[in-house]
């Protein structure tokens, strides 16, 4: 059961991850990565983590995902062209090479079984985030999305 | 017929899923009919009263009136997001409710024609008791605002669009306040579980333990965004028929138009029913006496009255308040209800951490 729906929502993000990128409209590419949004959330649920299957639905899909559409709409953008030029398209497939190669790794590396007695419950996930070593990435990580909010701020913002 | 325990488990919330579906359903319905009803009262009219006793059947020829409409889409319109936008907003509107508890667990009783296994079972009256309830709730409602974003943009129709665009800001602003407010009730608990929240509200002197008091701010705050995180007066901008028509769902007709209708009144009943859990106790009752009376649980009962209260409340606001202009409504948001709520969070976590037995006192 959980076997079929992990497989399900798998299939899902991949095919609407590949909408993402083979759609013209951007609007629709917005939909698509909407899609791999939630059902990598579902893949987390399924995992053991509603936590993060939780968070990964309210910060993304629910909140940048809405900005970006928000943006898309309101300059109303065209459907875009194909890009041509053989450059590009070196540059692209090298690209994709390079990540194959790394998702290979990751998958060869992540081989062995998952750590036994691994509790990704809320309370859990926070002990370890507030705790000696990842909390002070955790504040730096805090004050530098902070600092970018009040530079954007600033920057947008012209005095009259 | 033989059951494993899975497949037994799978049944009841099959059952539970269907039951309530119908019942929202049917409070969806009698909603309408029962806010036209109020808000004429209020406004010294009559309201819908000719069909069926006191116009009660008013929702059902509303019904079968949509059906045989046509359905209009417009030539311009991207017609596969047309479709699917009033689809969507239905979808995250009924699926919000599902971690809402309408009650403790209730004992079936001994019936002979009921199978073996359902004897004197334990139903918890709820469909999903997920450990990240707040959480989910949080998450699905934070979709919700696409169906009514997709709605405005594929119409192809500037009126819808702006009213779009409109509540998709709006519903984003108020969102931060409508998390920020729950913070306080989860410090309190201890728990994303809203059974835990529920079961942190109860104490021997009732409705004093419960969160409208414990946590007025963040009471306050809930009551201000929610109304506007549901499209209500005084917050109905996206709607505003002297600037927009009807926003976004100008270009809608027939049971499309139910349809968006339909997710507005149920994103209201679960804006209802998740303040009754958080802040007034939710099936417990206000004189821990008439808990249980000769013997049955009243949490059901308890529930429903609340939540009933809290919907005539948002009628009651419709007949009263006029709407508030859109540069108001931002800088409201922003500007009060945030920095509120996070006082509030700052007050709660000092609370929780300096007078640990003060909370122990009022959790008795």
């Amino acid at each position: 059961m959980t076997a079929i729906l992990f497989y399900v929502m798998a299939a899902l993000a991949v095919a609407s991850a590949l909408v993402v990128i083979a759609q013209r409209n951007p609007i629709y590419s917005a939909f698509g990565l909407i899609v791999t949004i939630c059902s990598l959330s579902a893949i987390f649920g399924l995992l053991g983590s509603p936590f993060i299957a939780a968070l990964q639905v309210v910060v993304y899909a629910g909140a940048i995902m809405v900005l970006f559409l928000f943006v898309l709409m309101m300059l109303g953008v065209k459907p875009e062209d194909r890009p041509s030029g053989g450059m590009l398209k070196a540059v692209a497939v090298a690209l994709v090479l390079a990540l194959g190669l790394q998702m290979g790794a990751v998958l060869v590396g992540a081989a062995r079984p998952p750590v036994a007695g691994f509790d990704a419950s809320t309370r859990s996930v926070a002990r370890v985030l507030f705790s000696a070593p990842y909390l002070y990435v955790f504040e730096a990580t805090s004050i530098l999305i902070l600092a970018a909010l009040v530079g954007s701020i600033v920057l947008a913002r012209r005095e009259p | 017929m033989n059951m494993t325990p899975v497949q037994q488990e799978l049944a009841i919330t099959v059952v539970k899923v269907l039951v309530f579906f119908g019942a929202l359903l049917t409070l969806f319905s009698v909603m309408t009919w029962a806010e036209r009803r109020l808000l004429a009262f209020m406004q010294f009219r009559l309201g819908p009263n000719r069909t069926g006793p006191i116009g009660i059947l008013q929702p059902m020829a509303d019904g079968i009136k949509l059906f045989f409409k046509e359905e209009v889409i417009p030539a311009g319109a991207n017609k596969w997001v047309f479709v699917a936008a009033p689809a969507l907003a239905v979808v995250t509107a009924f699926l919000t409710i599902a971690v809402v508890p309408y009650g403790g667990t209730v004992t079936l009783p001994r019936l002979s024609f009921l199978p073996a296994w359902l004897q004197g079972r334990e139903v918890l009256l709820q469909i999903a008791d997920l450990d990240v309830g707040i959480l989910f709730i949080f998450a699905i409602s934070s979709l919700g605002v696409y169906g009514i974003v997709m709605a405005g943009w594929s119409s192809n129709n500037k009126y819808t669009l702006l009213g779009g665009l409109r509540s998709a800001a709006q519903m984003f602003s108020y969102e931060l306040a409508l998390g920020l407010s729950w913070v306080g009730v989860i410090m309190l608990a201890g728990s994303f579980r809203i059974q835990d929240i529920v079961a942190a509200q109860d104490g021997k002197y009732g409705l004093v333990h419960w969160n409208f008091i414990r946590q007025i701010l963040g009471f306050l705050v809930y009551l201000v965004a929610a109304t506007a995180e549901v499209n209500r007066t005084p917050f109905d901008l996206p709607e505003a028929e002297t600037e927009l028509v009807a926003g976004f769902h100008t270009e809608y007709s027939s049971m499309r138009f139910a349809l968006l209708q339909m997710a507005e009144y149920v994103n209201m009943i679960t804006v209802a029913a998740v303040g009754t859990s958080l802040f007034f106790g939710g099936w417990l009752s206000p004189v821990p006496a008439l808990q249980t009376v000769f013997g049955y649980n009243l949490g059901f009962f308890w529930f429903v009255a609340k939540m009933l209260s809290a919907l005539f409340f948002f009628i009651w606001l419709r007949g009263t308040v006029p709407r508030l202009r859109y540069d108001q409504l931002m800088a409201f948001g922003w500007k009060v209800l945030v920095p509120l709520a996070t006082l509030n969070i700052l007050l709660t976590a000092a609370f929780v951490l300096f007078w640990p037995a003060l909370m122990a006192e009022w959790r008795q």
